[in-house]
């Protein structure tokens, strides 16, 4: 019987595990050093922050993978052998393979800051790191100061976290508003000011330079690149992710920042692909980057990567981007393109509109001459997301979604709709053009 | 995870620990509690009126300002910090006492109410005597024990509906509800009986009915004492009791229909009120396994089959033994069950076998063969109908259901198994509605594409042991005869996935192979193979 093996089991590789054991009967194997069993990372911080149990973050009963035959080893693989086909353990075991999944996720990027190695200096990615800041920062008497280098997702849940602990928090961010790479220039500042709201002293353009220690090997203080020290006793590095790669040293398997893969998700090795945050694709999908870290992507390539191996061959092509996220208590999505007013294409234009109260706004993307929707970002109201992707997919205008917006509108019953406010000031923009 | 300290202090570290207006709020509310205490242990009290108000007060005031403290100076959202870290929201030491103190409570209350000072001979002493004086302004009459817990009973939902407000009031949905289940019950379930009291007089007597309370879950409201009352009140006694009837097979299957169960379990109900405002801190602790899945359905259906025999047992014994009275004979009525069940059976069984899981299937058979076999016995044979006289069944089920199960553990165990115990295992009317909400109704929460990432908020935080996040994350709508609407799992998803609401019944079970926001040629190939 075909074994296939999966390295990681994320949400990528027990996506591929799950498809794949629909579609066949296959011996399946999940090997992974982080946890026993699969979890939700994206929910890692509500543990610390005391909504839900470490078992609650588990999204299938500890019986699941017994009754569906998928076998879990808990181990760290740390050569690949893809001649012979054989993975070494840590721990000298070894696994022979006839088809591998790679689906190693990502480890935090650190920039080779001085003293970054330093007790108290952590990311926050794996069950490991939820543990070490249980560690490093259980209260705000071992721990009464923080501060967070990257203003990301993780960066802002990590200020959460530590929020909740009453922690005071600094959050170094390079640029002139939250996320602003990401989000357009007047979202990035509502979210800024979101942030400070909650008492975080949120400081634009200023960057890490170095980390000082104390006489224990601990961290002490930090330096900015203006020179400030700040004192505090956890650094929180959340300027991004980047592939696990590093134990593929040797193997054969080609990398670059991630796992080469082409569009069926294979490596340059037969039998052997890579999924999740750990590959990048060779051919640029859309406007999509190589490398994707985001939980949906990840799954989809679960999903498509199973059909391959299942013998009904499927290039990934994803639909139209979506994602979202929440910063403090104001929640995000987004479909389509929306770039950043740093990142903005030169045909995009965007409209957009804000609540007078600061909490919700949305940023409309559309073509300046065609007036095509090209995508949405909202903040504090929620979206359809089967409207949204069918009205992209139909190339619709901006006018039309404007027009039917309310249909895209998913804010729970009897909420307050904004859709004639919306109407309105895109009439006036109109107007003034 | 292990490094996780449960704190039995009011102090600790945050966010387990009180700020000093919870401080004092906590240490108010307590201080109106004792009042109640050294009332209960006849320490005399002279001006029982004024006692009772600063009493009432007390508790009242000191709800408010714990939940002004909590909530004040935060920010409009979601309010879980440091709920698993609390000893009251994590079964810790102060959650064994509260729950052991509920118990105990619900224990006096049903089984030895002279230890609240109710005599048999002679006016009220201890606690209930306190209460006279409210009960006199309302009533006319002296307090029962059962006064003084729908008093309690209506302080907790106000003072906790409150504080449920301030927690979520930035959903309008929440509040909404909320609002509305304070009403009924101060109004329907608390004044509007107390005043229909007040009407009675040696001619005209109406049963004590707050009339939101339909039966099945008001187990006695067909009880000879009671339709004989309503019998002899005249039209308004009538129209009383046609409305108690046209309550479960008209009312509530058209509004069912069109809204869900939540219409009635947490909108309307006086159970689901409390354990919607006073129980809310304790919704995270129901069980969501599978298997706990499925003791709630066997437990739950079984009780609503105890119900309809038991009623059916009561209501034929009255009508058999006193037959010119009703034009109602016993045997048109058994007739007529036995009738009604089985075209029930046949309606579902024709229009959604598919939607019967096998053992739902087993079960319905297996109870309409028991149903009909005892009716049949009893004709055959001549033996008293289901081989139990009516009363033994009437007592059982009343300290069975009625009080251990609705009282004793779902009530005073809020703090150990969750605040839904008794909606979810023991509730007959609950199964009713559910079944209904599952097979005829338009309602569904409906999951947002491809959005969810399998967090487990909205599964942490279902009162009713839902593992939501297993239909979340597959995309699937969630259709569930046990959801009774809170809206909870919405509100504190933290990527706007679910959404409560009620439409067209096409596709309302929407199972998809992968999800929205993939590659459209695999998601076609998929769904069509």
């Amino acid at each position: 019987m075909e074994h296939v093996v999966i390295v990681g089991n994320g949400i990528a590789g027990v996506t591929a595990a799950r498809h794949i054991r629909k579609n066949s009967d296959k011996k399946i194997t999940i090997i992974s050093a982080e946890s026993e069993h699969f979890f939700s990372r994206t929910a890692l911080m509500y543990v610390y922050m005391g909504h839900m149990r470490w078992q609650d973050l588990k999204p299938y009963e500890d019986k699941f993978w017994d009754k569906n035959r998928i076998d879990l080893v808990q181990a760290y693989v740390e050569k690949i052998d893809s001649q012979d086909q054989i993975l070494h353990m840590a721990d000298g075991q070894t696994l022979n393979y006839d088809t591998l999944i790679l689906a190693t996720g990502s480890v935090p990027a650190k920039y080779g800051w001085e003293g970054q190695d330093l007790e108290g200096v952590q990311g926050l990615v794996s069950k490991q790191d939820l543990e070490l800041l249980e560690k490093n920062a259980p209260n705000n008497e071992v721990c009464p100061k923080a501060v967070i280098v990257g203003g990301g997702l993780i960066g802002v849940e990590l200020a959460e976290m530590l929020y909740t602990r009453k922690i005071d928090v600094t959050i170094l961010v390079r640029e002139k508003g939250f996320w602003s790479g990401i989000l357009p220039d007047a979202e990035a500042q509502l979210i800024s000011e979101h942030i400070q709201s909650h008492g975080i002293d949120l400081r634009h353009e200023e960057e890490l330079d170095k980390i000082i220690a104390d006489g224990n090997g601990k961290v002490k203080a930090i330096i900015t690149k203006k020179g400030e020290e700040i004192p505090c006793n956890l650094v929180g590095i959340t300027t991004g992710v980047k592939p696990k790669i590093d134990f593929l040293e040797g193997s054969g398997i080609e990398t670059d920042k991630g796992i080469l893969v082409n569009k069926l998700l294979e490596t340059n090795i037969q039998n052997v692909y890579a999924i999740g945050d750990c590959a990048q694709q060779r051919e640029a999908i859309d406007l999509r980057k190589p490398v994707e870290a985001v939980w949906y992507t990840g799954r989809m390539m679960g999903e498509t990567v199973a059909q391959t191996i299942c013998g009904t061959p499927f290039e990934y092509n994803p639909g139209n981007w979506f994602n979202s996220a929440k910063f403090f208590d104001i929640e995000y999505q987004t479909y389509g393109w929306v770039f950043s007013s740093r990142n903005k294409k030169d045909y995009e234009q965007h409209f957009h509109w804000k609540h007078p109260d600061n909490t919700k706004c949305i940023t409309i993307a559309f073509h300046k001459k065609s007036l095509q929707f090209l995508g949405i970002n909202t903040f504090g109201i929620r979206m359809r997301h089967e409207v949204l992707d069918r009205w992209l997919n139909e190339r619709k205008s901006i006018d039309y979604v404007l027009q039917h917006l309310s249909q895209a509108n998913f804010d729970p019953e009897f909420y307050k709709k904004y859709e004639s406010y919306i109407q309105a000031t895109y009439k006036a923009s109109k107007q003034t053009a | 995870m292990s490094s996780i300290q449960r704190d039995l202090s009011l102090t600790g570290q945050p966010p387990a620990s009180l700020n000093s207006i919870q401080k004092v709020g906590t240490v108010i509310g307590l201080g109106g509690l004792i009042i109640l205490l050294l009332a209960l242990f006849n320490i005399n009290l002279p001006n029982k009126a004024l006692w009772l108000t600063l009493s009432l007060a007390a508790i009242f005031g000191g709800i408010l300002l714990f939940s002004y403290g909590a909530y004040a100076d935060k920010h409009a959202g979601i309010k879980n910090d440091g709920v698993w870290f609390k000893s009251i929201s994590s079964r810790g030491f102060l959650a064994w006492v509260a729950g052991l103190a509920l118990t105990g409570f619900y224990i006096v209350l049903y089984f030895k109410a002279d230890l609240l000072g109710l005599n048999a001979k002679g006016e009220n002493t201890g606690l209930i005597a306190i209460f006279d004086p409210l009960s006199k302004i309302l009533s006319g009459n002296p307090a029962s024990q059962w006064f003084v817990y729908g008093t309690l009973y209506t302080i907790a939902i106000l003072g906790f509906g409150i504080k449920f407000l301030w927690k979520y009031r930035h959903n309008r949905y929440e509040r909404l509800r909320t609002i509305s289940v304070m009403f009924f019950q101060t109004a329907f379930a608390f004044l509007i009986p107390e005043f229909m009291a007040r009407l009675n007089a040696d001619d005209f007597s109406l049963p004590y009915y707050d009339i939101k309370n339909v039966w099945p879950l008001n187990y006695y409201n067909f009880e000879q004492y009671r339709v004989d009352d309503f019998i002899s009140a005249g039209d308004i006694g009538l129209a009383l009791l046609i409305f108690g009837i046209a309550s479960i097979f008209v009312i509530t299957p058209i509004l069912t229909y069109k809204y869900g169960k939540r219409w009635y379990c947490s909108w309307v109900c006086g159970c689901g009120g409390l354990a919607e405002t006073a129980g809310d801190s304790f919704r995270h602790l129901s069980d969501k396994s599978e298997f706990a899945w499925k003791v709630e359905r066997w437990v739950v259906h079984s009780v609503l089959v105890f119900v309809i025999v038991m009623t059916t047992a009561v209501i034929s014994t009255y009508l058999g033994y006193d037959p010119d009275k009703y034009w109602l004979t016993k045997d048109i009525f058994l007739i007529g069950v036995g009738f009604f069940l089985t075209l029930l059976f046949a309606v579902i069984w024709i229009f959604k076998k598919e939607e019967l899981k096998q053992d739902a299937r087993y079960g319905a058979i297996g109870y309409l063969v028991i149903v009909l076999a005892l009716i049949g016995i009893h004709y055959a044979s001549g033996s008293t109908l289901f081989l139990i006289p009516a009363e033994t069944l009437r007592t059982t089920y009343g300290f069975l259901i009625g009080s251990i199960f609705s009282g004793v553990i779902g009530t005073g165990f809020y703090p150990i198994f969750g605040n839904r115990v008794w909606c979810r295992f023991g509730c007959p009317m609950a199964a009713i509605l559910g079944l209904q909400q599952r097979l005829f109704s338009k309602f569904r929460i409906t999951t947002n594409g491809g959005q969810c990432i399998s967090c487990g908020n909205c599964s942490s935080y279902c009162e009713m042991g839902i593992d939501v996040r297993a239909y979340a994350q597959k995309g699937e709508n969630i259709v569930r005869a046990s959801c009774v609407g809170c809206g909870i799992c919405s509100a504190v998803c933290p990527r706007g996935v679910l959404k409560l609401e009620n439409a067209a019944t096409d596709n309302r079970i929407n199972s998809r192979e992968i999800l929205l926001g993939n590659d459209l040629d695999l998601m076609d190939y998929l769904n069509q193979s």
